[in-house]
């Protein structure tokens, strides 16, 4: 079988949705934790184009962009796939997963911003969180219906490090009054064992993305 | 055909989005119906079909709707597995080109767009980024496809011919009506890709036509007509 290796790093969502979906098919791997400040020659030869993580290397070719690896995970390693086998469920997931992509950037506006910036990204977070509670996921147990799947795995974000960046920016969005069932889906997500044990230590998190927070309102 | 199984495509008909959706479904043979929307006046079905962005394409079929152009071309290959396939078999293969899809939609596309808005020096470096972009762009296609037109599968568009020539083919209308010149030399390449592209008859049937979209790109933008300084 040939190797697979995945280069990420420990505070990135997108790093996690590769993991957790590796973790999820039980595809063994080598991880190496990369220094953004400090890329590696590995990483930039991997990653020409955006020197960017997660990538994946499977058998010595790599694959870029989160969503394209997670893509790619179910053809050589079709069990407990990522994606639904009709034609027309594969494309609804692939609409989210989209959505995931294109709109969960609020959420960072919301956390690296002050004043009227932030007060939009706020409305505009509440607002896509509303999409997602009502037409993604509905009365679903996950977004991939019973078993987690693709569209899961690139909301992620939202059950992990949406609590880190509220308790910093002492900012409430995703209350259990406003969001039942998608506030349900987080307790549900994370308590497969797949995620459970791989998720950020919340206090490094809290640190880092404090300090991060500090040093992108500083620079000009 | 009975009602159930009609294709139906709502678009317009200056957005390359769209064409990408009409352009798969012709290479497929797939007979559908269009349905031109205004968008200054969006139709109740159109809402009712995309509430969540309320934009086209979207491709309905089966009385199920589809959203999103990327979407929609890889449900058509699925759905209508007949050849022409539209994306590669191989697993490694396809995500190549999904990357570099996403690389045209998130970086180039943007890019050219807000060079449009752009006046001056901001234009000057809206210029010097979207050339890099295109550098970027080229090099990479040329080192993942060996030198070989990555729009083309043997005789046939491919799916990278379908995303990036919707757009791209349309360049001269673009540069005419923004009153742009980019260097072609610098990417002899790809325009040599797309001035190939444009000369297939499949192309040449479904892009808009040159003035109607000179005009189109200058209404939208509120360009005037008289050369930029």
């Amino acid at each position: 079988m040939e190797e697979v290796k995945l280069l990420g790093t420990w505070s990135s969502p997108f790093s996690y949705r590769v993991l957790w979906a590796l973790e999820l098919k039980g595809i063994p791997y080598q991880y190496t934790e990369e220094d953004l400040y400090n890329k590696s020659p590995f990483l930039v030869k991997c990653n020409p184009v955006h020197k960017k993580i997660p990538v994946l290397v499977h058998g010595g070719k790599p694959i870029c962009e989160s969503m394209v690896i997670l893509e790619y995970l179910d053809g050589p390693w079709p069990h407990n796939p990522l994606l639904p086998s009709d034609p027309y469920e594969r494309a609804v997931a692939r609409f989210w997963a989209k959505f995931a992509d294109d709109k969960g950037t609020v959420i960072w506006t919301m956390f690296r911003s002050t004043g009227e910036e932030q007060k939009e990204a706020v409305k505009g977070s509440l607002e896509m969180l509303r999409t997602i509670e009502d037409l993604a996921l509905g009365d679903k147990k996950f977004f991939g219906g019973e078993r987690i799947g693709m569209v899961d795995l690139a909301f992620g974000a939202l059950a992990h490090w949406l609590g880190v960046f509220e308790e910093i920016v002492g900012i409430r969005l995703l209350e259990p009054e406003s969001f039942p069932r998608l506030h349900k889906w987080t307790k549900n997500f994370k308590e497969e064992p797949a995620i459970k044990e791989n998720l950020p230590d919340k206090d490094k998190m809290l640190s880092n993305f404090r300090c991060l927070r500090e040093k992108l309102l500083a620079s000009p | 055909m009975d009602k159930q199984s009609e294709v139906v495509v709502f678009g317009t008909w200056a957005s390359p989005y769209c064409t990408r959706v009409t352009l798969a479904l012709k290479l497929k043979g797939i007979p559908y119906q269009y349905v031109e929307e205004d968008l200054t006046n969006k139709s109740e079905l159109l809402i009712q079909y995309n509430p969540v962005h309320k934009k086209v394409p979207v491709l309905v079929h089966e009385g199920k709707p589809i959203a999103e152009s990327l979407v929609i071309l890889e449900y058509i290959d699925e759905f209508w597995n007949n050849c022409p396939k539209l994306l590669p078999e191989d697993p490694y293969e396809r995500a190549k080109v999904r990357f570099w899809a996403n690389f045209y939609d998130q970086k180039i596309a943007p890019a050219t767009l807000s060079l449009i808005k752009c006046k001056g020096k901001e234009r000057e470096r809206a210029i010097a980024d979207c050339e890099e972009l295109m550098k970027v762009f080229e090099e990479g296609l040329e080192r993942d496809y060996q030198g070989k037109s990555p729009f083309f599968e043997g005789e046939n568009i491919s799916y990278l011919g379908i995303v990036v020539g919707s757009g791209s083919c349309n360049y001269q209308a673009f540069n005419e009506a923004v009153a742009v010149t980019f260097d072609a030399e610098k990417h002899a390449a790809f325009v040599s890709w797309v001035e190939d592209l444009k000369a297939h008859p499949l192309m040449k049937e479904m892009l808009p036509p040159h003035d109607k979209l000179v005009a189109k790109i200058r209404h939208k933008f509120s360009l005037s007509p008289e050369p930029q300084a």
